[in-house]
Formats: C-alpha cells, structure tokens, sequence
C-alpha cells in the first residue's frame, strides 16, 4: 500500500508539471515568430527555477511582476471554490445516500435524474438559467460576483452564491451518483447482513457500517473533479466578470500575456496536485486497511 | 400483441443477429426514444432550418432592436434586430458540425491507441497511458486556450483540440476491452497462423470491442456538445456571424441586467435540451448494450 502510494503520487508531479510545458509548445510558437528562440528545455529550467524561488516573471501587459496579480486571483478562486464546495460535498452526499436509501421509488428517480440532467449542462447554460431567474426576475441576488470594496465576510458571500450555484449544480450529479452507488453496493454487503442480523439498531448499521464503507470511492471522485472545477471556474469567472484564477488564465491568453499565463496554468497544476494528496490523506483516514498496512 | 412477443420471444433471440438484438431493444427504450427525438429535431432544424425560419437569422432591423416576445418575433429581436426565433433555429448548425466531428476524431485517434496499448501492452503501454493520463488530468477549457493561443481560432481547431482531448479517454476504454479479449482463442489463433500485429488488431479484436467503442462514442459526444458550447460562449469556438447559441450568449448576456432576457434564455434552452437529449440517447444506447 505504501508503495502504491509512492508510485502515485510522482504521477500528480508529473501531472503538475504537464501543464506548462504544453504550455511551453505555445510560447515556443510564439518565440519562433519572434525570433528569440530559445532550447525548450533550457527556458523551461530556467522558468521553473525561479518560479520555485517565487519570481513568477513580468507581465507582458501590466508590465509588473506577475505574483501579486495570481496570488490575489488564487484567493478569489479558493473563496468561490470552497463555497460551492462547502454547499456540494454535504449536499451531494446527503442526495446520494437518500437516494440509495429510497432505491427506485420516486425520491430516488427525482435525484438520479435530476443529478444526471444539471450535471452534464454547461456551467454558462446552467449560470444563464440561474442568473435570469434570481439576478433579474426575482431580484434576490446580484448578478456580478464583483462585491463592493471593503465588503465584509457575509457580504462577500452574498455575491458569491450565484456564481457558486452553477459549479454546485454540475458537482451535485457527480457526487451525488457515486455516493449513491456505493452506498447500495455497501447496503448490498456481507458485512451489513452481519451487521443487521446481530441485531444492531439501523441507524448504528448505516452510521457505523455502510457509510463509512460507501463514501470511500465517493472522495475519490471528488478530489479528480477538482481539475473539472478548475475548467468550470475559467467559464464562471469570466460569465460572472469574477477576478479569479480562471479570468487571470482567460485574459492572460487573449493578451498572449504568457508569464501570466504560464503561472496560472502552474499555480492550477500545484492546486490540484495538492487537492489529490489531500484526497489520498482522507481516504487512509476513513478506510484502516491502508493504515495498517503501513505499520507492517 | 404483447402476448406474441412473449411466446415467440425466444425463437426470435435466436434468429435475430446480435446487431438486430441491439436495435431491437433500444426503440423498446422510453430513454433513448425521447433522447433521438430531441436531437433528430435539432438536426432537421440544422439541415433545413433556414427554409421554415420567418427570418433571415443574419438580417439586422435596427428599428426592431431588443423588441421583446411578440407575434411579430416570437422570441423577440436582439441588439441589432435579429430574430432570436429564427436564430435559435439555425444555430443548431454550427454545434452540431464541429462536435461530431470532433467526436469522429476522438473514436479513430482513441481506437487506434487503446488496440495498441492493450494490444502490445508492456512498455508501449506504459509510455502511452502515462502521456494520456497526463492529458486527462488538464481540463478541456485550459488545452483549447492554449492550443487556440498557439494555432489561431477557427472550426477546425475546435474540432482538434476536443478529439485529441477526449481521444485518451476512449482509448482507454478500448484498452480495458482489448486486454480482456486479447486473452481468447481467436487471438492465439491468428498469432499462430503468423497474421501480422496490424491485421490480429484491427481485422480480428476490432469488430470485438465495437460494442463498448459505441457506447463511449455516444456518451463522448454528449460531452463534445458541451465543450464546443463552452468554447463559443468563451469566445474560442465558433465565430461570427454564425447565430450559433453559445456565441449568441456570450454577444448578449452582458445585457441582461437591463432586463433583455429573451436574448439569452432561448439559446441556453436549445444547447440544455441539445445536451439533455444526446445524453439520454446515449444512456439508451448504454442499456442496450448491457443488457
């Protein structure tokens, strides 16, 4: 177990790296027509050795050091994140246990299909829907994410449901459809069989038994959808006119601002990066095997 | 009539050829059926939409300018008096273009590296599935940025970025396929009679896992639709004047603060109901597969 964790892992490196250096193919395209031709790797090493000494470069546009602009777009994009986070994870969940818990009567067709339809529309179909309903016709909430200067928390969070709510939308489905099959392949188990026929209370044998068994290959999936949500907030920043990582990325590429779009691109490699190993980390929480496997 | 079938089920099991069977049971799904209507009706209004569209989906009326929902429009004119009605009906074209055909792209380059993988397996395929699933992990939206930044924006390029984006997501469900089939007798006998690697892959394991590459082939192209929309909403897909639903969107949802919503909830409707319905065909074709 622990070696599969080591041979996993540098793949995510791999992963992190790969996003600017297929970036790099673009600048070299670029450099060709310029005329500064540098070896690939030699600009790469050098890029990359002061991006970790934390030299992000200069902008092209705003003729200023890119890491300030990035480190405050990165903060925008995690407030966001997190807030369609914080509502989908428990949400979802909930959805998909319900779901499994009520198997084929019409609570669980209502979510199954509803999960299924919201989650495979764009997030700009689903973020038009929504701001025409609750911007414009109800009136609830703004339709720009761009709150007022020196906003405090609640404020901040007020302009950030609507823009969350389409990224919320499309994780629901995911999530909701594996915690829902692997609760009914839990409740299908052996062990629940046991669990039940030693007499346990319900509730302990969900609480205790299934659960925790059927929500393992559920943070899987919520930790790949991180690199999903990664392409979902280029579209719902840019729809929403949000100053996040994803508008940084989206700007930066039509200005051909390529430090600032390299660093983005980067700065998203390392998030994910991170998010999997945080992913790994609660999976050996929840489920023993691995742990005792790494104490043999 | 029912009871027919029931009794005479069996017989025609046996008669009808695996293809049949297939067909067979997809028009008995409700699923697929609502699915392939939605989309068959979007693809009459893409062949033959211009000729029962009141407008010219192109002409300007400026007088008629942000006029809302009337007789005259029934979805009412845009910025520069354009029929939105008119407009949603064409628009289909352009979208329903570029992603199967993208969708084409990523099944042949897919197919032809997940039977090499699976196929040789070892060191080809490790090399091979560790650069896909590096592609895998970056998403579509960040590969067409870069990739439009590099090449220029144009259908094709659209059409490029997505198949090669979705090709090692098909290749590896072909390669999960093969390495099952690639254990069977039929194989060992074309490698004993001395076939060549090439004719062993495409000749016999390839109308094997037709199957599975069907299935994802579909599911895929509910995504390619999803993608090439997100893409011209961004601006780095389809390009003007086309009155496609993404581009219209992205030209008129900054107005919709002024109240103008009939510019934007019509298009959002036909890409959702487009998406919807090839995903429900696709879930169809899925069932009909495994039953």
């Amino acid at each position: 177990m622990v070696f599969l964790g080591g041979q996993v892992l540098p793949g995510n490196v791999g992963r992190a790296i790969l996003g600017p250096f297929a970036d790099q193919r673009a600048v070299d395209a670029l450099n060709h027509s310029l005329g500064v031709d540098r070896p690939l790797l030699v600009q790469y090493w050098s890029w990359i050795s002061n991006f970790v000494q934390g030299d992000m470069g200069t902008s092209y546009i705003f003729r200023s050091p890119v890491a300030p602009f990035v480190i405050d777009a990165l903060g925008n994009s995690l407030k966001l994140a997190a807030v369609a986070f914080v509502l989908v994870v428990p949400i979802g969940i909930l959805g998909g246990v319900v779901a499994a818990l009520n198997l084929n009567r019409p609570l669980d067709r209502i979510i199954s299909l509803g999960g299924l339809s919201v989650t495979v529309l764009p997030e700009f179909v689903t973020g038009i829907i929504l701001i025409l309903i609750f911007g414009v016709w109800l009136r609830w909430l703004p339709i720009s994410a761009a709150w007022p200067k020196d906003a405090g928390f609640f404020t901040q969070l007020y302009y950030l449901i609507l823009p969350a709510l389409p990224l919320f939308l499309v994780l629901f489905g995911y999530i909701a459809r594996m915690a829902r099959s692997g609760m009914i392949e839990a409740l299908d188990s052996d062990y629940t069989r046991t669990a039940v026929l030693k007499g346990l209370p319900w509730r302990t044998v969900i609480w205790r038994h299934v659960l925790r068994n059927a929500l393992m290959p559920t943070i899987t999936v919520i930790a790949t959808q991180t690199g999903y949500l990664i392409g979902g907030l280029v579209v719902i920043e840019t729809l929403f006119r949000y100053q996040g990582i994803g508008s940084l990325i989206f700007t930066a590429a039509r200005g051909k601002d390529f430090p600032m779009l390299e660093s983005g691109i980067l700065t998203i490699g390392i998030v994910y990066a991170v998010a999997t190993l945080i992913a790994d980390f609660l999976y050996s929480v929840l489920n023993p095997r691995i742990r005792l496997g790494a104490e043999q | 009539m029912s009871a027919v079938q029931t009794t005479s089920a069996p017989d025609d099991t046996r008669r009808r050829g695996p293809l049949a069977e297939v067909v067979f049971s997809l028009l008995r799904s409700r699923t697929f059926l609502v699915g392939i209507a939605i989309v068959l009706f979007w693809v009459v209004c893409a062949f033959f939409g211009e000729h029962f569209a009141p407008y010219d989906p192109l002409a300007d009326d400026i007088i008629n300018a942000l006029s809302p929902p009337s007789a005259e429009h029934w979805f009412g004119t845009d910025q520069i008096g354009r029929d939105v009605f008119s407009r949603v009906i064409v628009g289909s074209r352009d979208i329903l273009t570029v992603a199967p055909l993208a969708t084409l792209l990523a099944t042949v380059a897919g197919t032809a590296l997940g039977l090499l993988t699976g196929y040789f397996r070892g060191i080809v395929d490790d090399i091979v599935s560790r650069i896909l699933e590096a592609f895998m992990a970056i998403p579509v939206v960040i590969v067409a940025l870069l990739a439009i930044v590099a090449l220029g924006t144009s259908k094709t390029t659209v059409i490029i970025v997505i198949g090669l984006s979705f090709a090692p997501i098909i290749a590896r469900t072909v390669r999960s396929a093969v390495l099952a089939e690639r254990e069977l007798d039929y194989v060992a006998a074309a490698q004993l009679r001395h076939e060549s690697a090439f004719h062993t892959m495409f000749v016999e394991i390839l109308p094997n896992v037709i199957p599975p590459i069907l299935v994802e082939t579909t599911v895929r192209l509910g995504y390619a639709i999803f993608a090439v929309a997100t893409l011209s909403f961004m601006g780095f897909g389809i390009q003007p004047p086309s009155p496609d639903w993404g581009l219209s969107i992205s030209s008129n949802y900054g107005m919709i603060g002024g109240g103008f919503w009939w510019t934007v909830l019509f298009d959002a409707l036909a890409i959702a109901s487009l998406v919807i319905g090839v995903n429900l065909a696709a879930d169809g074709v899925h069932g009909a597969f495994n039953d």
